[in-house]
């Protein structure tokens, strides 16, 4: 008991240290800029308070609990002896993998969920339009987008293609989406391709990329392993401006098809 | 009623997290057929991840927002351009330059380039060039925030920055160092933290709403996207200088 409560503390304390050039930067320009007291300054406070409790409290958990299981699975799925490999055959074809393109999907959805800074943002954005943008329907946009991206992404380790031609293709395609899609919808929807991936996500898909360019004769995880996030960042944004355009198109439908 | 919101917030926390165990159960016990090592730590950190995110909701709504809000409607009264500016600046590089994800990344960068025989293999050169990635990063990060604080007071549109941000990316990858390449890439998107995030919304569409005939819903977003997006390029231009 006592050995876990010194490791919260270091928990709660790294936190603490993460947070502090934010803490400064605001009181900084607060007292020297502004010069004006905050208006609640007792709730504000409590508020940061519980925002450095619930992150420390979410992310000892994470360690405790998803982490080791998450990172223990991406190795035993790309293991040789569970893709069913001999040491004396060729490169299996990528269709060996299968496994591992679902189980990077429903991560990658899964993980995308249960992301604090996809939920703020969400928060943010139904409150902003009044409701005509719901957050979980933005939310399962964004996490589908991210487990097409990821599987994606683990198809390109396995098959050793070059990360730059998917994105470069990738940007394309957001390129012409932006032309058409909702105006009101652009900003929103760049912003989500940059806060899927941090605390949850980031670890779970490194390990899996990581294994991944491991397992697979003739990749090297150095160069390969990387590139997952980026995936996992640039299909949200396409997901999302879809989600507009369908959203839209069946709006129109409707109104239209009313006498 | 306070109790009742923190029971329905914490509700709505399992749910959120509901798919993840639901993935992690499936594969393990179906899939690779093994049973689930250390089933206590699993229920026991599960609980904390569920009040871990509901403080953090909490607390969201009671302060991160209120006060990212405060400051935007603040500086805009104040009418100081060049003080909005230094403050969008500080945000992006204070809160950059401290990221856990982003200083792993970069130690992982400097192993990387001291195999690939980029910079000599001792423990100062890593370093060194371990902190002048997190620096180069850092600057790319405050230089966005700045750049977005102004296109959302001169009102020019956001795609025009994605587009010119992109157009960057494009042009500067086949020079840059196959080894830092994937790097780059992934830097863009681990750069913004828990906290930043909320904070910059919260000024993104506080400016927004503050400042006449701009639309908190085309104007306000648009800030974390850009900030994913220099690190990019300045990683790779850092690749290719070094």
């Amino acid at each position: 008991m006592i050995e876990w409560s010194t490791h919260f503390a270091l928990a709660l304390l790294g936190t603490c240290r993460d947070i502090l050039p934010i803490a400064a930067i605001i009181i900084g320009f607060q007292l020297l800029v502004i010069r004006k007291p905050l208006a609640n300054p007792k709730k504000t406070l409590i508020g940061f308070f519980y925002v450095l409790l619930g992150i420390a409290f979410f992310l000892e958990g994470l360690e405790m609990a998803l982490f080791p299981l998450g990172k223990l699975m991406a190795v035993q799925l790309t293991t040789p002896e569970f893709l069913g490999l001999n040491s004396d055959q060729q490169a299996p074809s990528w269709q060996a993998y299968t496994w591992v393109y679902v189980f990077a999907a429903s991560i990658g959805f899964a993980t995308t969920l249960a992301e604090p800074s996809l939920l703020a943002v969400a928060l943010k954005a139904e409150e902003i339009s009044g409701g005509t943008i719901h957050a979980w329907g933005l939310r399962i946009a964004v996490s589908i987008g991210v487990a097409f991206g990821i599987a994606l992404g683990a198809f390109r380790i396995v098959t050793g293609a070059e990360l730059y031609y998917f994105i470069i293709a990738g940007y394309v395609v957001v390129l012409i989406q932006t032309l058409f899609a909702p105006k009101m919808i652009i900003g929103l929807a760049y912003d989500s391709g940059g806060v899927t991936t941090s605390t949850v996500t980031v670890p779970l898909v490194t390990a899996l990329g990581l294994g991944l360019a491991e397992a697979v004769p003739g990749r090297n995880p150095l160069l390969d392993g990387f590139g997952l996030i980026a995936f996992a960042s640039l299909f949200p944004i396409i997901a999302v401006l879809s989600y507009a355009q369908i959203a839209q198109w069946l709006g129109n439908r409707s109104r239209s098809s009313k006498p | 009623m306070l109790k009742n919101r923190f029971i329905k917030q914490l509700f709505s926390s399992f749910l959120d997290l509901a798919p993840i165990l639901a993935v992690v159960l499936i594969f393990q016990v179906l899939i690779i057929g093994k049973p689930v090592p250390d089933v206590s730590g699993l229920i026991i950190g599960t609980l904390f991840v569920i009040l871990g995110l509901t403080l953090f909701i909490q607390g969201l709504e009671q302060s991160l927002f209120p006060l990212g809000e405060a400051m935007a409607y603040s500086f805009a009264r104040k009418g100081s351009l060049f003080w909005l500016l230094t403050f969008a600046f500080c945000l992006g590089f204070g809160t950059t330059v401290a990221e856990p994800a982003l200083i792993a990344i970069a130690e992982e960068a400097a192993s990387i380039a001291s195999k690939g025989g980029i910079i000599e293999q001792t423990g100062a050169a890593r370093d060194s060039y371990a902190l002048g990635l997190r620096i180069t990063v850092a600057l790319s990060v405050g230089f966005a925030i700045l750049i977005g604080v102004l296109r959302i007071i001169r009102g020019w549109p956001l795609y025009y920055l994605i587009i010119g941000g992109y157009s960057g990316v494009m042009i500067i990858t086949p020079f840059a160092p196959a080894e830092i390449i994937g790097i780059a890439y992934d830097s863009g998107g681990v750069t913004t933290s828990t906290i930043t995030v909320p904070l910059v919304t919260a000024l993104g569409v506080g400016l927004a709403t503050a400042i006449k005939g701009r639309n908190p819903m085309i104007d306000g977003f648009g800030l974390i996207a850009f900030a994913s997006l220099t690190p990019m390029v300045f990683v790779m231009a850092y690749g290719m200088l070094i």
